[in-house]
């Protein structure tokens, strides 16, 4: 039984279908701690003690969010800012997150080949995601393969998104239960509903 | 004198007895009433009490009600409901009066007789069937719309067949009328206070009615007619608020229910002497006045006078049962009773299809509206009178009308246990959407609850607003802002606001007591309803906390801490990290509070409480340490976030990937 907790962040939910079907289907699922990070701190005033607090208790942290200008949505930002201490999470001493790992469930607008060398995007998701990538590894932390929507308003017109949404539910249900693949899903660049047949061992029904 | 208070305290124990006795058993009040009345029936009938005289002043319950209905239907709304009013409303009467007709003819009665019985059968019960939907929050639905469409056509319609019905009298009856004389020839149950050359239904068996244009020639009592509803439409949209205000003068609460009152009879009395249904011109002030900032004040003054003699009628109503016939009759009167409501409930079915009435919706117009209704009680008297019915077949039918009023509570509570749980399930699939519906009650709109309401509704939500200082109200009013007349800390104020359908309650009125009872009195009583409530100062808060708020806001406290980062600023402190002070300050301060106010107790002065005592202790002590920097002061946070690795962070780094446990790529 891994201890998951996941971030979940949307400035804006009256716009949000992608991340708003992942998280209705996802977030009451047992034994998960749920957090919404904009629901949490509206005004923007993260708590360093209760959120390094929060990191403790857990094995894995996911954070849960659309693509915004080739990054997190600000909020994001400034937990790292504020809960990543050094001493804490890095730097001497810093050992508390040794050994946790870190994981992103990302949705992108673009489709999947703007993600190319050759699409308007220019480079692979991977690329926009190695800040963060290097803040697990600073932090001690393993960094998993992102699990990924691409095309993500389009998605909501056809079974695409409520194949994604419930695949992110399977997803943390067999992390939880420590059937997820990590090996095997580290083989990938990014991690879709369709693998997660594979990945997710025998509890793949969710 | 004694027999009046006598009667009074007879009906009212009765109805305090057995309502919350029906009420508890799921079946309503009206039926409680109902039952009430049969039980006290015999005992009435020992005093000689003349029920049905009871009953015609009880009757005046329906114009209050029709008041009340007027006040929450705004024109606006009447204009857009015109087509169900018209079409629903308009068929339900003709087709059912139709059908009606030709099931008494083919049982051979002739025609006259049955179109009589069709008309007086198609009307409902306007009195349980609103009240029923009042009580059960169904107004608002489509099939409550579609149910009070359908029902103020009835009302309306009443007023054609009260001019229409005479002319179908019977030569025959007439002519036994006249040789056995009045009295003799119909009993004294019935009919008897209601006078033949009177075309109206209510008021005039006091005996003393004024008429003013029975003696007019036909185009000046229309010009009478027009000039009455003239004085009705006019009269409310000028006159209410310049007496109100005068009113107010007095400050005495009893006034304005004596005023509410004096309106309401007013116009009954006004509409009686031109000949027209009080009801019907009670339903129009109400409409008149619905838009006027008295509306709640008038809403809550009359609703209790409205309930009780709504009660008395339907008491009235469950005694007036002939049990001997309805013994001697049972079955045929059951066959006719269910066979009427079959009827009612299959044409509203059909109707219903027609007009799209969908769902639960469909099946709570139909079964609702599918009994006789009290309008058809006057029919009945005023047929009799006017020679159109044969006695036997008039009491016959006030048994029907009567059972089919009693089996109403019991459609109703079919609807409830059968036909909403099956669609409510089909409903309940999705319910992660927030719903933005639900009114807000803000009371008080000084300089407080006016910024609330301006910040609320520029966000779309309804609010209704409450203020009793008529000045500040007139001051609004030119300003174009809605609000509404009355004191917000009266219960039955609050009610007629809408306290139990609200879904928030802001409380930004002036008076600290005031304030603390008004959220004791919600929190206790209407719990679903959340609270914010704003505090003059710290103890206040306490005291609010102990009434049951839970989000609470002093009213000087935000404006200080920014006063104090605007003084920070000038200092030359960056306006981020003031900005971050002052947040951070603010929320030591109010986790301060937050663990005092649980154990405040507001029935005992502070020094007294030694829990509290030993918590302020606790927290002033902390707060010494942090000024002496022995712990960490408020603003640690603040000075820690951001701070930037120290080289001897740079070097564990540096050694870490020479290391390599953790750089390979």
């Amino acid at each position: 039984m891994s201890r998951l907790l996941v971030y979940h962040a949307h400035p804006a939910p009256r716009h949000s279908r992608a991340n708003k079907a992942m998280a209705r289907a996802a977030r009451w699922i047992d034994g998960v701690t749920w957090v919404d990070l904009y629901q949490d701190y509206p005004r923007f005033d993260i708590d360093a003690d209760r959120e390094q607090a929060r990191l403790l208790d857990h094995d894995v942290i996911l954070f849960q969010f659309p693509l915004f200008w080739y990054s997190s949505p600000a909020i994001i930002k400034e937990w790292f800012d504020i809960t990543l201490e050094h001493g804490f999470a890095y730097g001497a001493g810093g050992t508390a997150l040794e050994g946790k790992q870190m994981m992103l469930a990302v949705t992108a607008a673009g489709a999947e080949d703007a993600y190319t060398a050759e699409g308007y995007q220019h480079f692979p998701l991977r690329t926009f995601l190695t800040p963060m990538e290097q803040t697990a590894r600073l932090c001690k932390m393993s960094f998993e393969t992102p699990y990924v929507l691409y095309g993500a308003l389009r998605a909501a017109e056809d079974h695409a998104l409520s194949d994604h949404a419930h695949g992110f539910a399977s997803l943390i249900q067999s992390i939880r239960e420590d059937t997820y693949d990590f090996e095997a899903a580290r083989q990938r660049e990014v991690v879709r509903a369709a693998d997660l047949t594979i990945l997710c061992g025998e509890r793949a029904d969710g | 004198m004694d027999s009046l208070l006598l009667l009074s305290f007879l009906f009212l124990t009765a109805g305090i007895i057995m309502v919350p006795i029906a009420s508890r058993l799921g079946l309503g009040s009206v039926l409680g009433y109902l039952i009430a009345g049969i039980l006290l029936g015999p005992l009435l009938a020992w005093l000689g009490v003349d029920v049905v005289a009871i009953q015609h002043i009880a009757e005046f319950g329906v114009v209050m009600m029709l008041f009340l209905v007027g006040l929450e239907l705004e024109p606006k709304m009447l204009w857009h409901m015109r087509t169900r009013l018209l079409g629903l409303g308009g068929l339900q009467v003709a087709v059912t009066a139709a059908l009606i007709m030709g099931v008494v003819m083919l049982l051979g009665q002739p025609w006259t007789v049955s179109l009589a019985i069709g008309l007086i059968l198609t009307l409902s019960s306007t009195a349980i069937v609103l009240q029923t939907l009042g009580e059960k929050g169904l107004m608002k639905s489509d099939g409550g719309q579609a149910s009070f469409a359908v029902l103020l056509f009835q009302d309306i319609a009443v007023i054609p067949m009260l001019a229409l019905l005479p002319l179908l009298a019977l030569p025959e009856l007439a002519d036994l009328a006249h040789d056995g004389g009045h009295g003799a020839a119909h009993g004294d149950a019935h009919g008897d206070g209601h006078s033949d050359e009177n075309g109206d239904a209510h008021g005039d068996e006091h005996g003393w009615s004024i008429n003013l244009v029975d003696a007019l020639p036909g185009w000046l009592r229309a010009v009478v007619t027009l000039a009455a509803i003239g004085i009705v439409v006019v009269g409310g949209s000028y006159l209410t608020r310049p007496i109100f205000r005068f009113v107010d003068t007095a400050k005495l609460r009893e006034l304005f229910t004596a005023t509410a009152l004096a309106m309401v009879i007013g116009i009954a009395v006004l509409m009686t002497a031109v000949g027209l249904s009080p009801a019907l011109g009670a339903f129009l002030a109400g409409v008149v006045l619905a838009n006027s900032e008295y509306r709640h004040e008038l809403e809550s003054d009359i609703a209790p006078f409205k309930g009780l003699l709504l009660g008395v009628f339907f008491i009235t109503v469950g005694a007036a049962i002939d049990f001997g016939l309805l013994g001697s009759n049972l079955l045929t009167v059951l066959a006719l009773t269910i066979g009427m409501v079959a009827i009612k409930a299959g044409v509203l079915f059909v109707l219903a299809m027609i007009f799209r009435v969908e769902g639960s919706d469909r099946w709570l117009f139909s079964l609702g509206l599918a009994q006789a209704g009290e309008f058809g009680f006057v029919l009945i008297s005023f047929t009799l009178a006017n020679n159109v019915l044969p006695r036997e077949i008039a009491d016959m039918l006030l048994l029907v009308v009567a059972l089919s009023m009693m089996l109403t509570p019991g459609l109703f509570i079919f609807y409830d246990r059968f036909i909403a749980p099956r669609y409510a399930k089909a409903q309940t699939a999705e319910p992660d959407e927030i719903d933005e519906g639900g009114t807000i009650i803000i009371a008080g709109h000084g300089r407080f609850g006016g910024i609330v309401n301006r910040m609320l509704l520029g966000q779309g939500f309804q609010t209704v607003v409450l203020d009793h200082d008529s000045r500040q109200l007139e001051m609004l009013r030119t300003f174009g802002i809605k609000v509404f007349f009355g004191d917000a800390t009266r219960p039955d104020m609050l009610h007629a606001a809408g306290i139990d359908s609200a879904r928030m309650l802001v409380v930004a009125i002036d008076g600290r007591e005031q304030a603390t009872e008004l959220v004791r009195h919600v929190s206790t009583n209407h719990p679903d309803v959340y609270i914010v409530s704003r505090a003059v100062d710290r103890h206040h808060v306490y005291e609010l906390y102990a009434a049951g708020c839970r989000d609470i806001i002093r009213d000087t406290f935000d404006s200080a801490v920014r006063a104090g980062r605007s003084a920070m600023e000038g200092m030359g402190v960056h306006p981020y990290d003031a900005q971050r002070r002052s947040k951070e300050f603010a929320s030591a301060d109010r986790k301060a509070l937050a663990a005092l106010a649980p154990v405040y107790d507001p029935s005992l002065p502070g020094h007294q409480n030694k829990e509290y005592v030993r918590r302020v202790k606790e927290i002033a002590a902390q707060q010494e340490a942090e000024l002496r920097g022995e712990k960490k002061a408020y603003s640690a946070r603040v000075e820690r976030a951001w701070s930037p690795p120290t080289l001897d962070d740079v070097q564990a780094e540096t050694e870490a990937a020479q290391g390599g446990e953790f750089s390979k790529p």
